[in-house]
This record gives C-alpha cells, sequence and structure tokens, in this order.
C-alpha cells in the first residue's frame, strides 16, 4: 500500500522514476552504506587434515579478519552464518570476550547458498543500526564432522529423502547432475565449456599459495580422461572437500573509510529463489537454473551497475555445470552465446574478458562453502589477489547456485559509485 | 500398463524410505504397495501436486486429495552414476537415475532408476512405464517405482 500511494501521490517527470525504484526497495538499498573492512582465512586443508578442531578453525578465521581490519576483536557486535554452522554465536562471544552481542543470524537454506547472503544479512544489520561491526563466517571440518560428499547411512528416512535415498541419490553431485543433463539438452551447452570453468579454476590455484591444488596443474587431457563421478559430471567438475575457517568483517562505510583509504564497500548483496524453487523431489518450475533468474535483476538494480561494468566474477563451483548457468543468469553471456564466450583464454586473470574464480575457487582453491570466494572478490577490489585483475572497480561473487535459495554480493571501490 | 520388478534394481542396504510421522505422504507409501501410482490432486483447482505438501501450491487451498494417475511418463533427465558414496553400492558399478515428467498430470516429475542396461543409451523424451519393486523384508515393508522404457 505504501508503494502504491507514493507512485500515485506525485507528479510530472520523475514519477516513473520513483515508481521503479520503490517498487524494487532500491531507495532503500545497501548501495555502498557498508564495506568489508577485512577478512580472514585459516591454512586451507584437504578434508580431514586440519588439527585443529572446527571451532578453533573458527576463531583463529576471525582473529585474523580482525587483524586485517585493524580492529579490536571486542568491537565485534554480531555474528552471521549459513548452512547450520555448529559454531554459535554465544560460544563465538565467549571466546572472544564481547561485552554484548547485539545481533546473531542464520541463514537458512541448504549448501552454499548463503555464502553471500551472509554479507547481505551483516550489511542489512549494519545498515539497520542494528549493529556495528558484524562478522560473516563458516567453519568446515569435515574430517571431524563427516564429508557432504558421503551418502546417508540411516536405516530409514522420511520426508523428502525418502524419494531420493532409496534410488541411490544421496551425494550433492548426484542430486544436482541432472539440472546440468537438463541445461545442455535444452541449450546445446558443450562439455568443452564445463572444462574450461575447470581449467581455469585449476590455472588460477597455481598462482595461490593458499590453495589446496597449489602445484598441481589440470589440462584438458587430464580432465577429459578423469573418471566420471555421475554422468555428465567426471571429477574435475566437482567441487573440493576441505576443512578451514574464513570469516569477513562488515562494518559501516564511514568506519571502513577510517581504517583504510580504499574501503571495499557492499554495493549490493541479495538473495535469490523462484517459483517453488524449494519444490521436493525436483520439481522446482524452472529446473535448468542455478536459481540466480530473479535476484540478478534486483542485485544490479541496487548496485547501480550493470554486467558490462562487472570486472572479475566470482561464481560458485558445487559443479562446472552451475556455472554456467550462473554466468548467464548474471546476463555475462548468453545461452546462445555461452560455449563460444566461456573459455580458458576468456576466463583467465591474465587476459581474459571474464576473469573468473581468480583464487582457484571451490574448484581448486578450497571448498569453505564458498566464502573464500566472497574473500576473493574482495582482495580483487583491494588489489592483492595472487591472480588481481587489473583495474577492479566492480568484483561480483556469488554463491550456491542450484540451491533452493542462493545469494549474490557485489563489491567496488568508491569510485564504482560515481 | 504398470509392472512388477522380479529383483530390486540396487542392492539391498541403502536408506529405505518411511511415512512422514504427520501422516502427509502416507497415501503415496500405502499406494506404491497396492502397486498403485498416487500423486495429489487439489480438490478446488485441480492442479496436480507433486512433491507432496498439505497446500496446493496452485492456490493455496488447503483441500488437497490423493489420485491414482496411470503409471507412465516420460524421460525429462537422466544421470548415470559411476562413483559410489555409500558401502552398499561400493561393488555394484554403475546404475541409472532418471527423472520423469507425467504429461497427463501437469507435468509434475518423478524420481527413480531406470531399468535394464545401466550402460544404454538415454533418450530425453522416451516414454517409460512404472515397475513396482516390493521390498516385503523393510521396516517397514515398502515399494518403491522404478521406470523402463516402453519405446524410444
Amino acid at each position: 500500500m505504501q508503494q502504491t500511494r507514493r507512485c500515485t501521490g506525485g507528479g510530472g517527470q520523475g514519477l516513473a522514476t520513483v515508481c521503479a525504484v520503490s517498487a524494487s526497495g532500491a531507495d532503500r538499498g545497501l548501495r555502498g552504506r557498508t564495506a568489508v573492512a577485512g577478512v580472514g582465512e585459516t591454512t586451507y586443508y584437504k578434508r580431514g587434515q586440519s588439527t585443529d578442531p572446527e571451532f578453533v578453525l573458527v576463531v583463529k578465521a576471525i582473529l585474523a579478519a580482525c587483524k586485517d581490519a585493524g580492529i579490536n576483536p571486542r568491537e565485534i557486535d554480531g555474528f552471521c552464518s549459513y548452512s547450520n554452522d555448529r559454531n554459535t554465536p554465544a560460544r563465538l562471544a565467549n571466546a572472544l570476550g564481547l561485552e554484548e552481542l547485539r545481533y546473531s543470524n542464520m541463514q537458512w537454506g541448504g549448501g552454499g547458498g548463503g555464502a553471500a547472503a551472509v554479507v547481505q544479512n551483516a550489511a542489512s544489520a549494519v545498515h539497520a543500526g542494528s549493529a556495528n561491526v558484524v562478522v560473516a563466517y563458516r567453519g568446515l571440518a569435515q574430517g571431524q564432522f563427516g564429508r557432504f560428499g558421503q551418502g546417508g547411512r540411516r536405516p530409514a528416512v522420511r520426508g523428502e529423502f525418502a524419494y531420493t535415498l532409496p534410488y541411490g541419490v544421496m551425494s550433492p553431485a548426484q542430486m544436482y547432475a541432472m539440472r546440468t543433463t537438463r541445461l545442455m539438452w535444452e541449450h546445446g551447452i558443450d562439455r568443452s565449456t564445463m572444462r574450461a570453468v575447470a581449467l581455469a579454476a585449476y590455472h588460477h590455484a597455481q598462482n595461490n599459495p593458499r590453495a589446496v591444488m597449489y602445484g598441481r596443474p589440470l589440462d584438458a587431457e587430464t580432465y577429459d580422461s578423469s573418471r566420471w563421478i555421475t554422468e555428465p559430471f567426471r571429477l574435475y567438475d566437482c567441487c573440493l572437500e576441505n576443512d578451514g575457517g574464513a570469516a569477513m568483517i562488515v562494518t559501516s562505510a564511514e568506519r571502513a573509510a577510517d581504517l583504510s583509504d580504499t574501503p571495499v564497500l557492499v554495493l549490493a548483496a541479495q538473495q535469490s529463489g523462484g517459483h517453488r524453487s524449494g519444490a521436493w523431489v525436483h520439481n522446482p518450475t524452472d529446473y535448468a537454473t542455478s536459481s540466480f533468474k530473479l535476484g540478478a535483476q534486483h542485485l544490479y538494480e541496487q548496485a547501480g551497475v550493470t554486467p558490462d561494468d562487472v570486472d572479475v566474477v566470482q561464481s560458485y563451483e558445487n559443479f562446472t555445470g552451475a556455472v554456467v548457468m550462473s554466468l548467464i543468469e548474471h546476463g555475462l553471456c548468453t545461452y546462445e552465446n555461452a560455449n563460444e564466450v566461456l573459455t580458458f583464454e576468456n576466463l583467465r586473470a591474465d587476459g581474459g574478458s571474464i576473469p573468473l574464480n581468480t583464487s582457484g575457487g571451490n574448484l581448486a582453491e578450497c571448498y569453505m562453502h564458498g566464502l573464500g570466494m566472497q574473500i576473493e572478490a574482495v582482495r580483487q577490489v583491494r588489489g592483492d589477489s595472487t591472480n588481481q585483475v587489473p583495474n577492479v572497480n566492480v568484483s561480483l561473487s556469488n554463491a550456491g547456485p542450484m540451491v533452493e535459495i542462493a545469494s549474490t554480493a557485489i563489491y567496488g571501490t568508491t569510485e564504482a559509485l560515481g | 500398463m504398470s509392472a512388477l520388478a522380479e529383483a530390486s534394481y540396487l542392492p539391498e542396504g541403502l536408506t529405505q524410505p518411511a511415512p512422514m510421522r504427520d501422516g502427509m505422504d502416507a497415501p503415496y507409501w500405502e499406494g506404491t504397495r497396492a502397486h498403485e501410482l498416487r500423486v495429489q490432486r487439489c480438490a478446488d483447482c485441480g492442479t496436480h501436486q507433486w512433491g507432496p505438501d498439505w497446500v496446493c501450491h496452485a492456490c493455496q487451498s488447503l483441500n488437497v486429495e490423493w489420485v491414482t494417475v496411470e503409471p507412465t511418463a516420460r524421460i525429462y533427465s537422466w544421470q548415470r552414476v559411476h562413483h559410489p558414496v555409500h558401502p552398499a553400492l561400493a561393488d555394484h558399478g554403475p546404475y541409472i537415475v532418471v527423472l520423469v515428467e507425467l504429461p497427463h498430470a501437469d507435468n509434475l516429475r518423478m524420481l527413480g532408476n531406470l531399468l535394464g542396461d545401466p550402460m544404454q543409451d538415454i533418450v530425453i523424451g522416451s516414454d517409460v512405464e512404472a515397475v513396482f519393486e516390493d521390498h516385503d523384508n523393510g521396516n517397514p515393508p515398502y515399494t518403491l517405482v522404478q521406470w523402463q522404457v516402453t519405446s524410444s
């Protein structure tokens, strides 16, 4: 009702603009209001190889992010995480000696769909005045708590999984392969396009000492001859399984400007789910989708940029086919030209037109449930990536394609505000 | 139209299904035991619905019924699983999972295995029919719905 009154209450030339902006909520948006003041990561381990418990990994990542930001950890007054992270805000607040905990938030939804949503939630809390220094974090110790890539071991299951587990559909690859089959069939996406995504990630990991696959390059022949996990995914189409912790410090743009001469602004952050995107047993209305078709529109509108303005992209790889969907749905290429545009040459940080997954991403740096890819997007704006793209003003990073609620954030320099 | 499986497609030892404790999907599992394929249909707007829910997703009516539909479909998507992630499948070899759609029930989709040669060519759009696979030794006993190609 409020929007209707605003649209009909005005007059003259500016009316259409007012209506368009208020309908989307962009007039109360996040654009440039908050910033990522610091980022922190632990050593990234192959799953099961961390000697630290998961909680210690998270504490280490948060302390590293505070040091990076130049703030006292006791200034933290809020926490945001996702995917039922086991390391609760209350326990973290105890450990960090916080005098006051003003905000805590858990993003619903499976998988890594929350990795950019936590930035949205943290930035929203700061922008609303609910808290001043909010940590977005994720910790994973798959050795300690069990692997994502293994199937259910319970004798019986009820609900949605009763319709999948008895048919041998239990791992994430098995849950999402058929969306990629359908993408390839509907739109003629080639295997070579998926291969280019894998090659770009491994190429970038060779310059990134943090990467689990540092020193382990991948070539096209090795990709082509790698074993099937489940058709249409080969081994190198699938993300890693890792142990580690990652954290980002979100605060107001004003505070960030006090801490740094070149603050990394949050230009937009948006969750995205479509019609019945969570419908059981593979029944979302739109099936061969990364779930970004709707959210991407709000994202760009909020950021005040277009796909042409994006200088570098981190696109969450649970599986390579989902990256192809994501890039299309973010307007960075089309169904028609994806096979021509998404080549290894074009996806490289060193000279490509769409530099992609410049840390090595979930395929070759670390599967930190996508938060590492948000951090890499921040690094690209700061100019300290190990695969730095020149003159980055606008840096996009999405999370959790194909899950029921995915998310994307756009980070930028002060210049990006125009 | 429907057929009865002579042996289970995947080995015993996988997680078995059980009806939800709140009774929402009990008619489906009772139906498979009777070798009937039951899905939801809204008594108000007539839309078929899958997976099951208490609410019609099309018109938000709570008046959702169960109906028996013809157990035929066509292949919508597929995967051939090569890497086992469960001990019961460790030595089994590849198996096929299909997502099928039911044109006579608002194109709702159901998931199952595709019977026959696990290395067979799979063609999206192929007609399939349901095969009821009884697991009388389950706790509780249950019946899975599998699919096999009727034409290509």
